[in-house]
């Protein structure tokens, strides 16, 4: 029932250098809009993937994204989770505030991020490192409903 | 769907117009180009003496705090360097998700497009 079709399209992206950062980029907006996303969310999603893929980057050392659509039959979804095995986050609230950072940026990758997704975890633990999961639903607009007895 | 589109860091080009250097950012931008585009930039106003700079993103599809922080500092830079920065022709979209993300780059200032980010820095002129 949950997600019939996501598990077998799903999309791994390595994260290693910049240009691995525009691929992911590139690889969330390709999907967001088979999926159906509008410009806005589009946008929305591809810059938390990008904030999200760079902190894999620049504090976890490198990993993984992993990009899956999803189906739970009401709405067609998108998640991505960002993997690495870096130091993990120490205080994840901390983390988690606007304006904190360790690595010299804005501080507003994850707290940014966040923002941008309807459904957002973090899943980290020191010395063995993160995952970071965000899962955006595409916005039903009235007229695609009318179809619907 | 999946088949690897290389993405080729290609070095961003610099017109000047008069008085005034033209920026056109295209599409993806990496990290290290931006980085490197402020450098050139603050090189190009340090020696041509340039009044103001116009960076035109109506091309970029999204602009995340790492470009942002990179926009918001050529902007400082270039002021240090006695010449004003005008970004012109961000997208409703981009504008936004900037919002959304909590980065409202105080004190750049903006123009719809182009030929009115001219218009800024013209009326501004001494």
């Amino acid at each position: 029932m949950m997600q019939p079709s996501g598990q077998a399209s799903a999309t791994t992206v390595p994260v290693g250098s910049d240009a691995d950062l525009a691929w992911v980029r590139q690889q969330v907006r390709q999907c967001a809009a088979a999926l159906g996303f509008g410009l806005v969310q589009q946008t929305k999603l591809v810059t938390a993937a990008s904030e999200l893929a760079r902190n894999t980057l620049v504090h976890g050392g490198g990993g993984h994204a992993e990009i899956t659509p999803l189906d739970n039959g009401h709405a067609r979804g998108l998640r991505m989770s960002f993997v690495d095995s870096g130091p993990g986050i120490r205080d994840l609230e901390l983390a988690m505030t606007d304006g904190y950072t360790s690595g010299g940026g804005l501080g507003l990758g994850l707290s940014g991020a966040r923002r941008l997704v309807q459904e957002f975890s973090v899943e980290t633990e020191p010395g063995r490192g993160t995952t970071v999961t965000a899962v955006a639903w595409v916005t039903q607009v009235p007229a695609s409903r009318s179809g619907l007895g | 769907m999946n088949e690897p589109v290389p993405v080729h860091p290609a070095p961003v080009p610099v017109l000047a117009l008069g008085d005034i250097l033209l920026v056109s950012l295209q599409g993806e931008l990496h990290d290290g180009l931006a980085e490197q585009l402020q450098q050139d930039l603050s090189h190009r106003i340090a020696t041509t003496g340039v009044s103001g700079v116009v960076i035109d993103i109506s091309g970029v599809d999204i602009v995340d705090s790492f470009l942002g922080r990179v926009l918001a500092e050529i902007a400082s830079t270039a002021r240090l360097l006695a010449a004003r920065t005008v970004l012109a022709g961000m997208r409703p979209a981009v504008a936004i998700t900037l919002v959304e993300l909590g980065l409202v780059l105080p004190g750049l200032t903006t123009a719809l497009d182009v030929d009115r980010a001219m218009e800024v820095l013209s009326q501004r002129g001494r």
